[in-house]
């Protein structure tokens, strides 16, 4: 029933290994095991234990493989590892690539039936029999499906000796209220936390162990934490179309909008939520609902970009406020939809035809997801144009433990709007001229009770009076106006983050998704001699601090998950003079970059 | 010397305060005189401008609100897609009225899918279609409203059939719905008016003849050839709210329309008998007349009871745009409650 491989028994006899470790649970897609994972996840989390979960799921709906895997790590970090120390093969589609691509000494929990011992040898073998405990389980054929997975948490709880207390918590978090459906799952749990007691003994060194690092903290996604920064900001208007990864983003808020945002006594919606016919309208819609004067937003992904471009450009060029968040995912084309990247970058900054250039923002954690999403509505109407926010895959739809959001401390403000009393005092409104000489004019909203008040939108050539014009002077005063209203944005769009090494030769730059391994790659790298500095980018256009950052390094590694080094090429693009300082680390496989190929790289490349 | 005042409507504004900058359009343009229509619809329904949002696609028509409504503010699209976009301002601010411009060009071919969408939702607004067979600001091509065997001047003969608009907004569940042609005035302001007073998509689809382009013998949108072959279903007039007249008529010569402000339409009947109120009759008429090669006006299909997409959206009296930081920022209560909900 169980092989006992040289190596793990060395490994017990030198000792226990306590909260450091993956696990990863190989099922189908469709089969329930969503809500197990989720309920082994939290368990860890809830007794104080450092944990994140991924997700590996196919472009489908039922009946394809999917992996979860959970990094429980006592340091904190969350970053995607790629040794798995615990297999749990539950997919007989996936079994045998699963176990062979085991290190040697690693766990592999399977159904009996599979006969996974006799592929490897020098993997831990824990065989049960799923099929036969599952009749115990329920006599319904179908809930013996869905209660199969709750069977390995049984299993995988008592191995490593996750407390039962936690369990039973999460089970009731998952199911929240529903009575039957929690006894129920509790029941399978069991009987798997008893068949494992009885029948396997324990010869791997991995254990659970109670810390408190995880005290206080939140566990959620990064669509959610984006939906919540837009729903605190004040979104009124939301139109989208679902793709994934994005969909969940405009899901969660329309849950949260209806919970938060109609008044109790009147019943009346302080919102409006769209679902488009396609992107092309919804962003139609985020600019129409803009001009008029709503904060508003739209939330997609690469090919929804795609066929934005062409308004986003009117939206530049015109000067009208939206938000649109970009869940990136890998591309060209479909590409791999439920797959991670962040290769959007340069299509996001420069979206549409002309000379165009937009403000984007990069948030590098959950809390920034959230924090962001508020700054992108505030940045929008202060500089009267289309806001990106781009998240990515791994980002929006991984469940990731998170500090607690703070609640907004700034006002809303509306950016340069004139009332009709406004237009009144100034004696004269007109649209597009630079006022302040920042580059940002004035806006009147429509409704706006004063004959001068109203001005015509045009794609077309217009003057500062908002005029048609193609007269070559005109033009080009536009144009140098937008583009000082761009330099003007680098003082208010977040600077980066930068941490300075003493002594440090090198520095890496990374932004969004990369920080999670960025940060354990360091501690990698340091404990190898090298140390290194840290810039972590948080928008576009850039701040002045990437010059300071780049001049004090010998040179600069810039980490991001995409195969041409876009945010690469943007910085010598910046800093011409510097290009040669700075080098690469791409990650574009469609997994979430891990600690370990960014110092592979870094180290190979400093050898 | 005397100065003589010009009249002014119920709100104490004139013609002039309802006019635009002069228009680039060729001598002679039919949108010209849709727009001159327009003007004068705005002005008697004593419509205040700055309640007034306009909006365009890109084409000759989509150039026109610039030509009208001054004090109104202007949004003139891309090509193809006013519709989202007043989608958008329609929630955003649903205290505006929305006039929207568009061409066939605009409307039948880039911009078919949006049309049907801003249709089926039932958006609030008046949408013009300025329809005369060809692209005109790209030197004439054909469009998706050419009939079968209209001619270009160079003697290209069209060869694909038309998507007839008026049919196609009803198909869709459109609530109103109208067809007219620039060289008859007196038609095309009543149906304006009308469409002023219908909560919902009103869907004016004019013949609107390309001076330069396809005003030729052998084309069936010239000026002429519109003239000629015109039908009225009936003859249309159009009592706004705040000026009911009573009139006498025979019975089963009159049919009265309701709309949602008030206001009335009277439909003077015709031989036809034709009842716009009937969705399968107006179907089949549109239809019939393709056949027949039959050029028909006039109110197609009305229907009051439809509700907009803007109510739909269950929003207070005060327009989204302008709510309060109070009303649109949940309290600190509500994230504490999100975090513990999380922990």
């Amino acid at each position: 029933m169980k092989t006992l491989a040289a190596d793990s028994k060395e490994k017990l006899e030198q000792g226990r290994v306590v909260n450091d470790f993956s696990i990863q649970v190989a099922t189908v897609n469709g089969s329930g095991s969503q809500s197990s994972n989720s309920v082994l996840m939290r368990s860890i989390f809830q007794m104080g234990i450092p944990v994140s979960g991924k997700n590996l799921f196919p472009s489908n709906i039922a009946g394809l493989p999917t992996w979860f895997t959970i990094r429980v790590n006592k340091n904190g970090y969350v970053a995607r590892k790629s040794d798995i120390e615990i297999l749990v093969a539950m997919n007989p589609q996936t079994a045998i690539d699963d176990v062979k691509s085991l290190s040697t000494g690693a766990v592999c929990i399977s159904p009996v039936e599979l006969k996974l011992d006799a592929i490897r040898k020098d993997v831990l073998h824990y065989q049960v029999p799923f099929t036969e405990l599952a009749a115990k389980a329920s006599e319904n054929l179908k809930l013996r499906k869905l209660l199969m997975n709750m069977l390995y948490v049984g299993v995988v709880a008592e191995l490593l000796n996750i407390d039962h207390g936690q369990i039973e918590n999460s089970i009731s978090k998952q199911f929240e209220g529903k009575t039957k459906a929690i006894d129920l799952n509790l029941n399978a749990v069991k009987i798997g936390r008893e068949w494992a007691r009885e029948n396997l003994k324990k010869e791997d060194p991995y254990f659970v162990e109670p810390m408190d690092k995880t005290q206080g903290k939140i566990i959620i996604d990064g669509n959610a934490a984006c939906a919540l920064g837009s729903l605190f900001a004040g979104v009124t208007v939301v139109t989208w179309y679902p793709i994934t990864p994005s969909s969940s983003l405009c899901e969660q808020l329309i849950d949260y909008l209806k919970d938060y945002r109609i008044d109790k006594e009147t019943g009346k919606a302080s919102f409006a939520v769209i679902q488009a016919e396609d992107e092309l309208a919804a962003i139609g819609m985020a600019l129409g609902a803009g001009w008029a004067g709503a904060r508003s937003m739209t939330s997609t992904s690469g090919p929804g970009i795609s066929l934005m471009a062409e308004f986003t450009g009117y939206g530049y060029f015109t000067e009208i406020p939206t938000v649109i968040f970009d869940v990136q995912r890998v591309g060209p084309s479909t590409g791999m939809p439920t797959r991670t990247s962040q290769a959007d970058l340069i299509s996001a900054y420069t979206l549409s035809h002309g000379d165009t250039k937009h403000i984007v923002l990069l948030p590098g954690s959950i809390v920034e997801c959230y924090e962001m999403a508020g700054e992108a509505f505030e940045l929008a109407e202060q500089f009267q144009t289309p806001v990106f926010v781009l998240t990515d895959l791994d980002l929006g739809m991984n469940n990731w433990m998170s500090d607690p959001f703070e609640y907004p401390t700034k006002p809303i403000s509306r950016g340069k709007v004139m009332t009709a009393a406004d237009i009144e005092k100034a004696g004269k409104f007109e649209r597009y001229r630079d006022v302040d000489g920042d580059g940002i004019p004035y806006r009147t909203l429509p409704g706006t009770d004063h004959p001068q008040a109203a001005y015509f939108t045009r794609g077309s050539g217009h003057n500062e009076k908002a005029g048609y014009t193609e007269k070559p002077e005109d033009y080009v005063n536009l144009m140098d106006r937008l583009e000082k209203k761009f330099q003007t944005a680098r003082k208010f769009v977040p600077a980066p983050v930068v941490s300075v090494e003493k002594g440090a030769k090198i520095g890496i730059i990374a932004f969004g998704s990369s920080d999670f391994a960025v940060i354990e790659s360091r501690d990698q790298l340091k404990a190898a001699n090298i140390p290194t500095s840290y810039l972590r980018v948080r928008a576009l256009p850039f701040t002045d601090d990437l010059r300071k950052f780049v001049e004090t390094h010998d040179h600069v590694y810039v980490v991001e998950q995409n195969r041409d080094a876009q945010m690469r090429d943007l910085i010598r693009l910046e800093l011409p003079e510097l290009a040669m300082k700075i080098r690469s680390v791409k990650h574009y496989d469609g997994l979430p970059i891990d600690a370990r190929f960014v110092t592979d790289a870094i180290m190979e490349q400093e050898r | 010397m005397v100065t003589s005042t010009p009249p002014t409507n119920r709100i104490g504004l004139t013609m002039a305060d309802y006019k635009g900058a002069p228009s680039t359009l060729c001598d002679g343009c039919g949108h010209d005189a849709i727009t001159a229509q327009i003007i004068k619809a705005f002005y008697e329904l004593g419509k205040e401008p700055h309640m007034v949002a306009k909006l365009s696609g890109i084409g000759c028509s989509s150039k026109t609100p610039a030509y009208f409504l001054n004090r109104s503010h202007g949004f003139n699209s891309v090509h193809g897609r006013m519709p989202s976009v007043a989608t958008g301002v329609s929630v955003a601010n649903h205290t505006l009225s929305l006039i929207g411009v568009s061409g066939d060009g605009d409307t039948a071919s880039i911009g078919l899918g949006q049309f049907c969408h801003l249709v089926r939702r039932n958006v609030p607004m008046i949408y013009i279609i300025e329809n005369n067979g060809v692209y005109g600001l790209t030197k004439g091509q054909f469009s998706a409203t050419a009939d079968l065997g209209s001619k270009l001047k160079s003697g290209v003969m069209n060869e694909l059939p038309p998507i007839d608009l008026c049919g196609l907004a009803i198909e869709l569940g459109c609530s109103f719905v109208g067809r007219s042609f620039a060289g008859d005035p007196k038609q095309l302001v009543a149906l304006l008016k009308a469409a002023g007073s219908h909560k919902g998509t009103a869907v004016i689809d004019v013949i609107s003849p390309c001076v330069t382009f396809n005003n030729h013998e052998g084309s069936t949108k010239a000026y002429k050839y519109a003239k000629e072959m015109e039908t009225p279903l009936h003859e249309l007039g159009y009592i706004p709210f705040f000026e009911q007249i009573s009139v006498d008529y025979e019975p089963g010569t009159m049919q009265e329309v309701e709309m949602h402000d008030g206001s009335k339409i009277r439909l003077k009947k015709t031989e036809r008998n034709y009842d716009p109120t009937n969705q399968t009759q107006a179907i089949m008429t549109i239809k019939e007349a393709h056949d027949k090669k039959e050029f028909l006006t006039g109110l197609l299909y009305v229907n009051e009871n439809v509700e907009d997409f803007t109510t739909m959206m269950n929003v207070g009296d005060a327009p989204l745009a302008t709510l309060p930081q109070e009303v649109i920022r949940p309290a600190k209560s509500v994230l504490d409650e999100i975090m513990a909900g999380l922990k």
